[in-house]
């Protein structure tokens, strides 16, 4: 459902121009849990953002479910990031003055969905991730494995076809970063697409498919 | 995204950063309620000027001796000497249609004494008609007799305060006063009806015409007030007396008429365009709001980078981030011209029981005029901000935490 073909994408550093992706090939099917590895630097980040829409290729093509993306204006580009795909942070960057009903709920207001189903879908959703009795705390009166789990129920409210995770256990204990994993395992399981960027062996064991990534380029793909 | 989402946002986001919702709310209340109070004070000015051009009375005509007008030549000291005004043409303006009342007027002062008191104060002599022409209330027994105008009955009508001050609180009406060297029985008081332009009715004392021209020895009238017979019969009045003193006078010119409405209208322009100063000086105050609140909300977004970042990562396009920018600086507008309106009712009070004689009027145009401006201001100064929030970059906002 993914299809990149020869994406390219530079920065510019000061002076100097840094190449983060080179002529990176990659397919990705529905439903596959894709763990993306590698140095700092080497790119992973930045193939996330090209896959979730929140960055062009300088060149390059890429499909989503056989259609052309990099054509697509802005706008385009944000309704399909509200419907199709979710996103999971280290930092879990929920909205502090919010509540956690009210973080979740934020992607439904952004698409318009009446409120009384808003409300139902919120009080599922985090009913099934164990923080129902959470809903009315804020973010900082929540830990950080609570955070994440808000963060997630956020990021699949809108039922996306792919949920884009970036380090989503880096800032987190050992414990708590378990649980996280296993509900995003328990989403990959129902069908959603899983790719997770990550520094940690361990989880990589864990994906179906493990990609490693040096400067820009993809190393090795099992 | 619903309208209502966009408000509640709009709200929620202006309660979550108290500090920074206060600065605003305070910069554009002062701005508000300062052009609401000094347009109200402009406003109320205006009307205390034509209340008291007004109560000279209503379709007032003024006939002044002499005229004022632009002549070749050497300048005459006071316009060419002129005819004096008489009695008899006065009396010769009764006969048109337009005219309801003539109150032909001598004034001088002369002193005046009851028993052992006496004080020097403005007589002025005229005839009943004047009662109607300026509005005038009695306190105590009746105004001038009618009769034949040339006859010198002496008989007077006081002033409030100068009966006060001649009688005290014992009854007036009846009792015998000398003007001049001569007698005159009182036969009514003038109600109080406080201070008028050109005259204090107060401080004054009424005689019949021809014995103010007796009392000081002339026969010419000071001027003569003419009531016309209604508002649209001004002009008309106005030809009719030009074309009967001009007969009277042998063809000559020789008088000047002036209109209340002339007047009035030129004191009405005068404090128009005063109120519209002051109001264009607090506006002045409703800019520098604007500037505060463009700044705060500059802040707001470089605050708040990682929140647009993750609402343009959860599928806000640009314009949408825009638009909830600008509803939450226009939302803050809105509550500070509130509170402004508020500030700007308890100032006008404060000034209502400082100065109670002073008409102070909220116009309901000004009050409009300022939440219109504080909103278009929120929204102009709101823009540059919302449009930094919309552009900026969502992978370098989401990148720090």
């Amino acid at each position: 459902m993914i299809s990149l073909t020869r994406i390219c994408r530079e920065f510019t550093v000061g002076d100097e121009r840094v190449a983060a992706l080179r002529d990176v090939d990659l397919e990705i099917g529905s439903g596959e849990y894709v763990a993306v590895m590698g140095p700092s630097g080497s790119g992973k980040s930045t193939l996330l953002n090209m896959i979730g829409l929140l960055d062009r290729p300088d060149s390059g093509s890429y499909l989503l479910e056989g259609e052309d993306m990099t054509s697509l204006s802005g706008s385009q580009q944000a309704a399909l990031r509200r419907h199709k795909i979710g996103f999971v942070f280290q930092f879990f960057h929920l909205v502090p003055r919010m509540s956690a009903a009210e973080n979740v709920e934020l992607p439904m207001i952004l698409a318009g969905i009446d409120s009384g189903e808003r409300r139902r879908r919120v009080g599922e959703t985090l009913e099934a991730f164990g923080i129902g009795n959470r809903a009315r705390h804020r973010p900082d009166q929540l830990s950080g494995g609570q955070r994440q789990r808000v963060a997630i129920a956020r990021a699949v409210i809108m039922q996306p076809r792919v949920l884009l995770a970036d380090e989503p256990t880096g800032n987190l204990d050992r414990v708590s970063g378990g649980e996280v994993i296993d509900i995003l395992e328990d989403l990959n399981r129902s069908g959603i697409t899983l790719i997770m960027v990550t520094h940690d062996p361990e989880l990589g064991k864990r994906a179906g498919r493990r990609i490693r990534m040096v400067d820009g380029r993809i190393e090795s793909d099992s | 995204m619903h309208l209502r989402d966009v408000i509640s946002f709009g709200i929620r986001a202006s309660f979550g950063y108290p500090a920074r919702t206060l600065l605003m709310l305070l910069a554009m209340a002062i701005s508000v309620g300062s052009v609401v109070i000094l347009s109200s004070l402009g406003e109320g000015a205006r009307q205390y000027v034509l209340g008291q051009f007004s109560s000279l009375g209503t379709n007032l005509i003024i006939i002044l001796p002499g005229r004022s007008e632009t002549v070749g030549g050497p300048p005459p000291l006071l316009g060419v000497t002129p005819r004096d005004l008489t009695l008899e043409d006065a009396l010769a303006l009764t006969r048109s249609s337009a005219i309801r009342h003539v109150a032909p007027i001598v004034v001088g002062a002369a002193p005046v004494s009851a028993g052992v008191r006496e004080r020097e104060t403005s007589v002025l002599g005229s005839t009943p008609a004047l009662f109607p022409i300026r509005q005038l209330e009695m306190a105590r027994g009746r105004f001038l007799p009618e009769g034949d105008p040339s006859r010198a009955a002496a008989v007077c009508v006081l002033g409030y305060e100068i009966k006060t001050e001649l009688f005290g609180t014992s009854p007036a009406v009846g009792e015998t006063v000398r003007i001049g060297d001569r007698r005159f029985r009182v036969i009514g008081v003038l109600a109080d009806k406080g201070e008028s332009v050109g005259m204090d009715m107060g401080d004054i004392v009424i005689v019949p015409v021809a014995a103010a021209q007796a009392l000081f020895n002339t026969s010419s009238l000071f001027r003569i007030m003419v009531e016309a017979s209604g508002r649209d019969a001004i002009e008309r009045a106005k030809t009719t007396i030009a074309a009967i003193i001009r007969e009277r006078h042998d063809g000559e010119d020789d008088i000047t008429i002036i209109t209340q409405d002339a007047i009035l209208a030129t004191f009405d322009k005068i404090f128009v365009a005063l109120t519209l100063t002051v109001a264009g000086i607090a506006a002045i105050s409703l800019a520098v709001a604007g500037i505060l609140i463009m700044n705060v909300m500059l802040i707001a977004v470089s605050q708040r980078r990682s929140e647009v970042g993750l609402l343009k990562a959860i599928g806000a396009p640009g314009g949408r981030i825009m638009a909830l920018f600008l509803a939450e600086s226009a939302i803050l507008s809105l509550i500070g011209a509130a509170q402004g309106l508020i500030l700007a009712a308890a100032g006008t009070w404060l000034i209502g029981r400082i100065f109670p004689d002073f008409p102070l009027s909220m116009p309901l145009w000004a009050l409009a005029a300022a939440v219109g401006v504080a909103l278009t201001t929120g929204l102009v100064f709101g823009v540059l901000p919302a449009r930094r929030a919309a552009r900026l970059d969502p992978v370098q906002s989401l990148s720090r935490r």
